[in-house]
């Protein structure tokens, strides 16, 4: 038992940052939160396609990477502390089943939850979404619908998908817990880093072990493939992220109430992503059933 | 990342498995939980059995009479040992997790000889010496002294929470060898000593804790007589001896609990179906939830041992607070919902393992460093957060 990242693991974490940090940073993230309603950036998707993000899974016969469910997590982490817009799990669930998927060309959504993300944008709809009615998503760069009923749930890839929505929200819970420590490191007040009180001390350390308590589940999920243990991981990680923005916010103090602090994406897309996939009180209803 | 284990790992499993099924059912009947004499010698039984098998100090290094199994193979021991509903480590605990390892690591080879084959085998008890009434989270403010004379150090001052104090042969005890100054801070001048508990001038006074039991003690030291040969590590140099002992603490001595946590899970489901508090959703749902939490802490420990397995320490670093701090809470949640599942009356039931269990977990956001320490070290050390008040 070696429960640690193996060196290609951390090469493609640290390669993918990079293409992020490159292509869709800071700028760019307020930039598309600030220019109204929002378009996907089909360039950006093409990259992604270009650097094998949607391919990773395909079996490297059919022109994909070929690395496994563990590798895939450690990419969508890297796009949720990123906050990369756009249908990411669905269009990568898609990846050697529609054309033009693995490539980033074809832009491919799903219901999930009763929710269908960016259902205008995108160029294949999987699920059935009849009776599909906009909504006023409270995330500027989500557009949402929400058809009747749930959309339909439960199979593999149902599992798979919750499990990439909660490495999206395990990176955004890491994301948000450095980010406060930085704010809390510079912004002084009394005479002193607002970092050297016990109060916001204490914000931090929950939000690191949130973080960390979530990152061994998601790994751990990713590796088993599990379905309690992937339950388990949306849970933790939905929490993480949601909980992680709001202490977040918290610390940034008047600033974090603004919209020029990124710390309001970040919750409004923990709350979209909590919305998607399987909700607390169904994973928490299987879990039980499986005790 | 692989969860998978070797095949030396699993056949290491099945032969432990085995012993197991073979010896659990030979052991006498266990004591009642407020008989404290009672379970050092149910506790220590224990022990000899693991030693007579050739599990005793498993991780141990061969040199400190261990097996110098690696950190995997002591997970597993934990993993099946709590599956199994071995006894717990129980007196033994501060010998076996604390005072043995760190005698293990920073001790001379007389000393490993002396001290450590009593502990493997369960002749000899310790307890812990560090909390004084007034140095309890900020420990380094102890101030039972320590001065030479001759060969031996004469010590005078009183310790509190000494766990075990009661039945205990040996006392892992932190005193200051060097007045706080100008020139010495408070963290130095402190020294590690090994107190035999029968030396005169040693009174104890068992305290109740509100579980009723008399887990812990007053110890009182009046011009104690202990041999500086029983100092170890250098004179002054205590503090730093003294952070081994506490990584053991806060990094593994939690390990077997967590799979007990999720036995108790299973039995609380169980109990809930059985006497209808199943119906509850928000009962189930939180026993759910309780489920991918302790799913989600065992899998943490398995990251942090092989983080420390590939780091060759065996040591736990600064992340066993980080898992300290969500167990503990995490336990008191269990035992809530253990009281909610057998309802009014059986939360009322002293008698009741859980309602013990549920009153004991309150110690734990305590012991071994409050909750809010753990905070401060986990802002300070890991995130690089300033000191300050």
């Amino acid at each position: 038992m070696d429960f640690q990242l193996t060196e290609d693991q951390r090469a493609l974490r640290d390669g993918v940052r990079e293409i992020l940090e490159g292509r869709f940073d800071g700028a760019a993230l307020r930039g598309a939160a600030d220019s109204g309603p929002p378009s996907l950036d089909r360039a950006l998707w093409r990259e992604l396609g270009d650097a094998g993000f949607f391919s990773l899974r395909v079996p490297e016969a059919e022109g994909g990477v070929g690395l496994g469910l563990a590798e895939a997590v450690l990419a969508f982490e890297e796009a949720g502390r990123a906050l990369l817009p756009g249908p990411l799990v669905a269009t990568f669930l898609a990846a050697g089943e529609v054309a033009g998927a693995a490539q980033g060309t074809t832009v491919v959504t799903a219901a999930s939850g009763g929710l269908v993300p960016w259902l205008e944008e995108a160029d294949v709809v999987r699920g059935d979404v009849s009776g599909a009615v906009p909504l006023r998503s409270v995330d500027p760069l989500t557009p949402l619908h929400r058809v009747p009923g749930d959309g339909g749930e439960g199979g593999a890839a149902d599992a798979e998908g919750d499990l990439l929505i909660a490495a999206e929200q395990l990176g955004s819970a890491g994301k948000t817990c450095e980010m406060a420590v930085r704010y809390a490191r510079e912004r002084t007040q009394f005479g002193q880093a607002i970092g050297a009180f016990q109060a916001v001390k204490h914000l931090c350390a929950q939000m690191l072990v949130r973080a960390e308590v979530a990152r061994a589940a998601v790994y751990a999920a990713s590796v088993t493939g599990d379905g309690a243990e992937i339950a388990g991981a949306k849970l933790l990680a939905d929490e993480a992220a949601v909980r992680n923005a709001r202490d977040c916010l918290q610390v940034h103090g008047g600033m974090g109430f603004t919209w020029e602090a990124d710390v309001h994406l970040h919750l409004k897309r923990a709350w979209v992503r909590e919305g998607l996939g399987r909700s607390a009180a169904r994973a928490e209803e299987e879990l039980a059933a499986a005790l | 990342m692989d969860l998978t284990y070797t095949q030396e790992e699993e056949s290491f499993r099945a032969g432990l498995r085995e012993w197991l099924a073979r010896t659990l059912p030979q052991l006498p009947p266990r004591p009642d939980p407020l008989d404290w004499p009672g379970r050092r010698a149910y506790d220590m039984g224990w022990q000899r059995r693991l030693y007579d098998a050739g599990y005793a100090g498993l991780h141990w290094p061969v040199d400190a009479g261990g097996r110098g199994a690696t950190p995997t193979q002591h997970l597993i021991f934990l993993e099946e040992t709590e599956k199994a509903g071995a006894p717990y480590v129980g007196a033994n605990f501060v010998g076996l997790l604390h005072a043995g390892p760190t005698i293990a690591s920073e001790g001379t080879a007389e000393q490993r000889a002396r001290w450590l084959p009593p502990v493997l085998r369960g002749d000899e008890v310790w307890c812990q010496g560090f909390s004084e009434p007034d140095a309890g989270s900020d420990l380094a403010s102890l101030r039972t002294r320590a001065w030479r004379d001759g060969d031996d150090y004469v010590v005078s001052g009183s310790k509190i929470w000494t766990s075990h104090a009661e039945v205990a042969d040996w006392c892992e005890l932190l005193v200051r060898t060097t007045p706080v100054s100008d020139d010495v801070p408070k963290h130095r001048g402190i020294s590690w000593l090994a107190m035999p508990m029968d030396a005169p001038g040693i009174t104890v006074r068992p305290l109740r804790t509100l579980a009723g039991s008399t887990e812990f003690a007053e110890v009182f030291l009046d011009e104690v007589r202990v041999p500086v040969a029983n100092r170890v590590g250098a004179e002054n140099d205590g503090w730093r001896v003294t952070m081994v002992t506490l990584s053991y603490e806060r990094g593994t001595a939690f390990v077997g609990e967590v799979v007990a946590c999720r036995r108790v899970l299973g039995d609380l489901a169980r109990e809930a179906r059985k006497n209808g508090r199943w119906d509850d959703a928000v009962l189930r749902r939180r026993l759910g939830r309780l489920s991918a939490e302790f799913g989600a802490l065992w899998r943490l420990t398995q990251w942090n041992v092989s983080e420390s397995q590939r780091a060759g320490s065996g040591v736990p670093g600064v992340g066993g607070s980080v898992f300290k701090l969500r167990y503990s809470h995490a336990r008191q949640e269990l035992y809530e919902a253990a009281g909610e599942v057998l309802g009014p009356a059986g939360a009322l039931d002293l008698g009741h393992e859980w309602t013990l269990d549920r009153l004991s977990s309150l110690s734990y956001t305590i012991a071994a460093g409050t909750s809010q320490i753990q905070q401060n070290i986990v802002a300070e050390r890991i995130l690089g957060l300033p000191k300050g008040r």
